[in-house]
């Protein structure tokens, strides 16, 4: 019988618990410590259990016990195509997918240059794609060579042509090189395929990552199961689709605004919402993740000021250019810095609808007129997210703040007209992750999914 | 049987999809490996589909009378792209107005395609010369 349940999240700054009483699917005690994975990650997690267990007692015992994690610098993964648009985007979908943070991507042939780029990223993983089955298997199978000579020690997953499979296990394991081989992540052209290399990706984390890393001394007290960003997708993925019993809340994008990056992560297949419309290129997946590694508000407040300049963000705050300028300088090198005054919080919630604005225009596709012999054609690049139903807001910024200004955060992700054929949200219903609960839905997703779909449902407030 | 991959689809502003899915079919009947990119397909995607294939062919269809237009450049394209050995075929209305086909056909021609062939063009009149023209490039670059 099964009463509590433990999640933890290993980040880079803390090590946050949340306790479920998973009867009544509540959240009953959250507690954090401090991140030491660098020592030794139970240190934290012990500091964290015992503010915890002030909360819910001292003798209690948790039934079930599961973590995720982006300690020490995450997943970091390279990705590897043929053509940038076809393969390597394929490759690159997966990846994010999978919840890895993806610092290369390289395409067609690697060149010695790229070798030394991917030994300075020094990746925990390398995907390996490239052509369609039974399409180029000359790149592919040169590529793999190529890591090989340049002694790549990594885990590689190979998800390319399937006629090039056999040639590259033996080349990777003749050079002892740790390989899972699956399937293509685009088998042909525009064909997206890539469950398979995600499956392929979060079983080389729990299996490798988790202990080159030194994780897994925690395993003993908890089950890490896989890294915090694929817990939200998760928990996005069983808020939209509901469970048996549950009815999910349709279509969704859900912002996450952090220190160094802003994730944006839409459930739905994001085809052409009018019939006249013709999509062109790759589709896009029904899972989809972009991180944008250069908008945050601490690490990269800095480059968040270069894209939108200090006036736009003096305006959204009511504070003086110079006073903004001096800000981002200071929490630039200040990951876990808080706001002390209001006016502190009113510049964190400009860089935010900033970051948002941002990272919304590059997640969300758009329409192109074409105009031809017969009159207009409208071609649609991307995913349409005109029709999302819910509009979610996770992170310390929605947490943090009221909900007027976080309604206004979520605002700045819908569709406005100046955004023209970009096809954002139009009119979602607004919601923030008040317990910034929802990677324990995703958590909880993996052994029980009617309840993940009641929790992930109970942390949404309407702003 | 053969094992040719070819890159089809309908270049340019052109919506015109219904005599390119009937070659489509055509040649998958015939036994080829086909890669269908349909209508509204720009120049540059009939490259990128080839290389990721593996093509041993594109056939170019345009109907709209812009072909020389959208087809300007595209053997140059290809050779940037690494396909030095592909097959280039195009055909339909291709140019505007009436005029002397074997005219049109050598401005094409020029531009590099291998064949031309002009509006009302039969799967059955052209996909033996394919046959022919592969196995005629594979013997000279020494391929089984």
């Amino acid at each position: 019988m099964t009463h509590l349940g433990l999640f933890v999240d290993f980040g880079s700054t803390y090590t946050k618990t949340t306790a479920v009483d998973l009867e009544s699917v509540e959240i009953i005690g959250r507690a954090q410590g401090p991140s030491t994975v660098q020592s030794d990650i139970t240190i934290g997690l012990n500091m964290a259990l015992e503010n915890l267990k002030r909360q819910v007692g001292h003798s209690v015992l948790f039934d079930v016990r599961l973590a995720c994690s982006s300690a020490a610098g995450g997943l970091k993964m390279v990705t590897i195509g043929l053509v940038p648009e076809m393969t390597s985007r394929a490759a690159h979908f997966a990846a994010l997918g999978a919840g890895a943070k993806v610092t290369g991507i390289f395409s067609y042939h690697i060149t010695l240059a790229d070798i030394a780029t991917l030994h300075a990223l020094s990746p925990d993983v390398i995907l390996l794609a490239g052509g369609t089955d039974g399409g180029n298997r000359e790149v592919i199978v040169e590529n793999a060579r190529q890591l090989v000579s340049a002694n790549v020690r990594c885990p590689i997953i190979v998800a390319g042509n399937r006629e090039a499979r056999t040639e590259i296990e033996q080349i990777l394991s003749n050079a002892e090189i740790e390989m899972v081989v699956t399937d293509n992540v685009m088998p042909e052209i525009n064909r997206l395929n890539i469950e398979p290399a995600r499956e392929a990706i979060r079983n080389v984390f729990l299996n490798h990552i988790v202990h080159a890393k030194g994780i897994d001394r925690a395993s003993t007290f908890v089950r890490v199961v896989m890294p915090t960003p694929t817990a939200v997708l998760e928990a996005a993925k069983v808020l939209a689709e509901g469970a048996k019993g549950v009815p999910g809340i349709g279509d969704l994008v859900l912002v996450d605004v952090g220190g160094a990056t802003t994730d944006i992560h839409s459930v739905g297949d994001g085809r052409p919402s009018r019939p006249e419309v013709i999509y062109r290129g790759l589709p896009e997946p029904y899972l989809k993740r972009t991180v944008e590694g250069d908008l945050g508000l601490r690490h990269n407040a800095e480059s968040i000021l270069t894209a939108v300049g200090d006036s736009e963000l003096a305006v959204h705050s009511t504070v003086s250019s110079d006073r903004v300028k001096k800000y981002v300088r200071e929490v630039a090198t200040s990951a876990a810095y808080v706001p002390q005054t209001p006016e502190e919080t009113r510049m964190d919630y400009a860089l935010a609808k900033s970051a948002i604005e941002i990272a919304i225009t590059r997640h969300a596709g758009r329409l192109d007129v074409v105009y031809t012999a017969v009159g207009q054609s409208v071609v649609q690049y991307g995913k349409d997210l005109s029709q999302a139903h819910a509009l979610i807001g996770t992170g310390g910024v929605f947490a943090a703040n009221s909900a007027e200004m976080a309604r206004e955060l979520l605002i700045a992700a819908t569709k406005r007209p100046s955004d023209g054929m970009r096809l954002k949200p139009e009119s979602p219903v607004l919601y923030v992750d008040k317990p910034y609960g929802l990677f324990v839905a995703g958590l909880l997703s993996t052994i029980d999914r009617p309840k993940a779909a009641i929790l992930a449902k109970k942390c949404l407030r309407v702003v | 049987m053969s094992s040719w991959t070819i890159v089809t689809g309908v270049i340019g502003s052109d919506t015109h999809i219904v005599g390119n899915r009937i070659i489509a079919i055509a040649l998958e009947q015939a036994g080829f490996r086909v890669v269908s990119l349909g209508a509204l397909t720009p120049a540059e995607e009939f490259i990128k589909a080839a290389v990721e294939t593996a093509a041993d062919a594109i056939l170019v269809s345009s109907l709209y009378g812009q072909g020389e237009l959208d087809c300007r450049g595209f053997r140059d394209m290809c050779i940037e792209a690494g396909l030095n050995d592909i097959l280039l075929y195009v055909g339909g209305n291709l140019v505007v107005g009436k005029h002397d086909w074997s005219s049109v056909e050598r401005q094409f021609l020029e531009m590099g395609f291998n064949r031309a062939y002009p509006p009302g063009t039969k799967p059955s009149d052209f996909i033996p010369q394919l046959v022919q023209d592969l196995e005629t490039r594979d013997k000279l670059l020494g391929r089984d």
